[in-house]
């Protein structure tokens, strides 16, 4: 049986699955009944400063987007921090890390950006017995118009430097959560390894408007008639958070730093394409959320079988495995030729595949052989771009299958190179490298 | 069970007036607003859809089901009523598991196709209940077209004729509009008094006047109609019921079962309906189902539906012979009847004689088999009966005892057109006859506008 226990920069945790800062993590009875569901860990909702605790919108909180049968693909929010008293917050905190200490207990943070606020709460969270904080750099309406949140997550200079009164008031290890709402991520990841933290995880949610009223002409959720932009998760942000995490795990300059893997993960293959790229554990918000807490044994379940049927026999054998594999556009192999194959069998005959290359892409795929429906490609006009793989309905029907070195590419009239070659090199490429001597 | 089951011979008040009520509810219940989004959602907007291509009017399917999932259900019974304005009754009655749903990629992927017949019910529904119309008549033509029989094809060829600008006039044998639809039909493919509700939307683009209790060569001949108008169009179906060539079968309680189905749609009150205890249906076709079904929904204890040839042969789809088995009806094969057996001159029994194929041909194997009956239906089949047509001094050509129609759906005679069942080669679809109907129209409108005249 697979390994899926954790140590995530020396937190320990009996799986990777964590459940993100947010709503389903405000308290302890919600925490204590997703202990008891399984999770292995839990970002507390975020924390703000002593005082009187923020305030929500008393509307709605949520606009969303669905497919098809209403699913929800993806969730805004325009919720902030912690709206409760933080001593009652730092009190079920500790209650909570009695009762589970086998479970991970991170403590998320936002106070103002100066170092009194940081050396003020960091000992108080300390005393709860939290196994490490995460700097909520990120979230990107509400408390980011005051300076916190994304405010802090889009300045490199000011994450570095809130890291560094983190390192030195507190021995907790430090995990730093990154907004996506920048050009680069690698800029505020470097940031973040440069001011000495421990972890940094993302991606934090992405700003949005998730719908317009068309009877109010008013953006979603809609607030007395009006809307603000709201921070956006789940499923649809799943592969703007994968590359973010990819890129961070490949850069030169934080190559190794852990990485905590946020975005829309739902299942165990989400969990597990993350970690392949290199995320160490994950954190999940919205699929909690949307299906409740029992989805962690899904993930649990199908991420142990997964790694079974694969003989991976711990999270290390998978962890960054793909990291390599991510490369730059000019490094793929032009010499590669793949062809799409519509398994004959397995066909329903929609016909989509043959409207899209039709319509919009390579006028390779027929409708009709010999007067009978017959959707089949013509290798010699297939470009291999893989549309009428995506928009196929029948999963492994239609499949992308490479020509063999030396077998004619019907399209080009040329033999397949044996031969790895790029953009970095092609004739056409005005700044093509001479090959060396 | 209600005591009524044990009354012997032919009669009514066998259930409970609310066993009649339940018995007679909808086949099908419509879609709720919910569950239309959530079937909807399964179609795949095919390229080229199977669907569309099954369907007599050609309905663009994927675009009106696209409609539907995108909150516009309005917009999707434009499309439908583009191709068949009288897409509501359609939804109800059509055999789409032989149709649409039967070559849907979703039936031959999961063999659960898109309900496409139910979400078309939930879109003409929603237009029709919010009085949507969606088509003005174009500027008067002057021109007047006389429409015989208000069934499916009439309607959807005046319905047509109208929105170019002509005037029609319908004449109809029976008191009401609407052919089959209004009785011929099983009454639980349509309740509410649907029929009527669609003839008068309908006849509501203007211009359309219905004049009932004409019948032609009763009332009106073929010749006045060339003379006066300047189109014609046939429609006016089959009046004629095929005998069963059986002995004795003028005795009481042998009827027709499309008049057993015609007076129990036309009945207000079901439990003045006399039906027997134990039926016989002899035929294999919708109307057989239609009857047999409906006999025992009225209470009959047994009901049994004989047919000459196998299974494979019955003209009832599969769904329909499902749905008599399910109601309590059993269907025997090769069995014809050979004489009924009357008692002080109403039917006790039906002598029924196995059949087999020899080559090509059923004959009859000698063997018979007694049935008890108190009433037996007659379901083997309508004929046209071109008696009605030879008033006119030109005879119009007919062609395997129906009407003989091109591509257009025109005849033999100059200005006269025909659809529906009475045409040759129809297949006694209520869609056909739509489709039929609305071409011809089409037609009409062409030769009228290119040169004035029919």
């Amino acid at each position: 049986m697979a390994d899926i226990r954790n140590n995530f920069i020396g937190i320990k945790s009996p799986n990777p699955f964590w459940l993100a800062s947010a709503p389903p993590t405000d308290k302890a009875y919600n925490v204590e009944r997703a202990f008891k569901a399984g999770w292995g860990g839990v970002v507390w909702k975020t924390l703000g400063e002593e005082g009187p605790p923020v305030v929500n919108v008393n509307g709605p909180r949520y606009g969303a987007i669905w497919g098809a049968d209403r699913r929800l693909l993806g969730l805004n929010n325009i919720e902030l921090i912690t709206d409760r008293d933080l001593q009652t917050n730092l009190r079920e905190m500790k209650q909570v890390k009695m009762n589970w200490p086998d479970r991970a207990l991170i403590a998320s943070i936002m106070v103002p950006c100066v170092e009194e606020s940081w050396k003020a709460i960091l000992p108080l969270v300390e005393e709860t017995g939290a196994d490490g904080i995460e700097l909520n750099f990120g979230c990107p309406h509400g408390m980011s118009e005051r300076g916190m949140g994304s405010a802090v997550g889009q300045v490199p200079e000011y994450i570095e430097m809130v890291v560094r009164w983190c390192k030195q008031y507190t021995r907790m290890p430090v995990i730093t959560k990154l907004t996506p709402n920048i050009t680069d991520i690698r800029k505020p990841a470097r940031a973040a390894h440069a001011g000495g933290t421990d972890a940094v995880s993302l991606i934090n949610t992405i700003n949005s408007i998730t719908g317009v009223d068309l009877d109010n002409f008013a953006p979603q959720p809609t607030i007395d008639g009006k809307g603000s932009h709201g921070g956006y998760c789940g499923p649809a942000v799943k592969p703007i958070a994968m590359n973010m995490v990819a890129e961070i795990a490949r850069d030169p300059e934080t190559r190794g730093l852990p990485i905590s893997g946020i975005g829309g993960i739902t299942t165990w293959r989400d969990a597990a394409e993350f970690m392949a790229l290199g995320a160490g554990n994950v954190q999940v918000c919205t699929a909690a959320m949307t299906y409740g807490f029992k989805i962690v044994q899904e993930m649990i379940a199908g991420l142990e079988n997964w790694m079974d049927e694969k003989g991976h026999a711990s999270l290390s054998d998978i962890i960054g495995r793909a990291t390599p594999n991510v490369t730059d556009w000019q490094y793929l192999n032009l010499n590669y030729v793949a062809k799409a194959h519509i398994d004959q069998d397995a066909c329903i005959k929609c016909g989509r595949c043959h409207i899209a290359c039709e319509d919009t892409s390579h006028q390779a795929i027929t409708s009709m052989v010999d007067g009978v429906r017959h959707f089949e490609v013509i290798e010699a006009e297939c470009v291999g771009c893989n549309l009428c793989v995506n928009v196929c309905p029948v999963e492994g029907c239609i499949t992308m299958q490479p020509l063999a070195a030396g077998v004619l590419d019907q399209r080009t009239g040329l033999p397949v190179s044996p031969i790895y070659a790029n953009w970095t090199t092609h004739p056409n490429n005005p700044m093509a490298k001479v090959a060396a001597e | 069970m209600a005591t009524g089951h044990f009354i012997e011979g032919i009669a009514g008040g066998r259930l409970s007036s609310e066993q009649y009520a339940d018995n007679f509810s909808d086949l099908h219940p419509p879609l709720d607003h919910h569950e239309a989004l959530v079937e909807s959602d399964r179609c795949y907007f095919c390229y080229d859809a199977p669907c569309m291509n099954a369907c007599p009017t050609s309905i663009d399917i994927p675009l009106f089901i696209r409609q539907i999932a995108t909150g516009n259900p309005v917009g999707a019974a434009k499309t439908i009523f583009d191709q068949n304005i009288l897409g509501g009754m359609c939804a109800r009655v059509c055999p789409t598991e032989t149709l649409c749903e039967e070559v849907c990629v979703r039936e031959v992927a999961e063999g659960k196709p898109v309900q496409i017949g139910r979400l078309q019910r939930y879109a003409t529904d929603v237009a029709m209940s919010e009085d949507k119309q969606f088509y003005k008549r174009a500027e008067p033509t002057g021109k007047s077209i006389a429409v015989v029989g208000a069934g499916p094809a009439g309607l959807a060829a005046a319905h047509r004729l109208a929105r170019h600008g002509h005037d029609v006039t319908i004449l109809e044998a029976r008191p009401k509009a609407g052919g089959l639809n209004e009785y011929g039909i099983a009454a639980y493919k349509s309740v509410d008094d649907f029929a009527q509700a669609e003839v008068d939307y309908v006849t509501a683009i203007g211009g359309i006047d219905i004049q009932n209790g004409k019948a032609l060569g009763r009332d009106f001949q073929l010749a006045d109609l060339i003379r006066n108008y300047d189109a014609v169009f046939l429609g006016m179906g089959l009046g004629g019921v095929n005998a069963l060539r059986a002995e004795g079968e003028d005795a009481d309680g042998v009827a027709n079962a499309v008049e057993f189905i015609s007076e129990l749609r036309q009945a207000s009150d079901l439990s003045g309906l006399p039906v027997g205890r134990r039926v016989v249906v002899i035929g294999g076709g919708m109307t057989a189902i239609d009857a047999a079904v409906q006999s025992k929904l009225l209470g009959a204890e047994e009901v049994t539906i004989c047919y000459r040839r196998g299974q494979e042969h019955m003209n009832a789809s599969e769904f329909e012979q499902d749905l008599a088995a399910a109601n309590g009806v059993t269907i025997r094969h090769w069995l014809q009847p050979k004489r009924v057996i009357a008692e002080n001159g109403k039917v006790s029994a039906i002598e029924l004689e196995y059949t087999a194929l020899s080559g090509d041909k059923l004959v009859g194997t000698g063997e018979t088999l007694r049935l008890n009956a108190d009433q037996v239906f007659k379901a083997i089949g309508q004929s046209f009966v071109p008696a009605h047509l030879n008033s006119s001094a030109e005879q119009i050509e007919l062609e395997g005892g129906r009407i003989k129609v091109d591509a257009e759906g025109r005849t033999s005679l100059a200005k006269v057109w025909a659809g529906g069942d009475c045409i040759f080669g129809g297949d006694d679809l209520t869609v056909s006859a739509v489709a039929q109907g609305r071409d011809a129209a089409e037609s009409i409108h062409r030769a009228l506008a290119s040169n004035g005249r029919a």
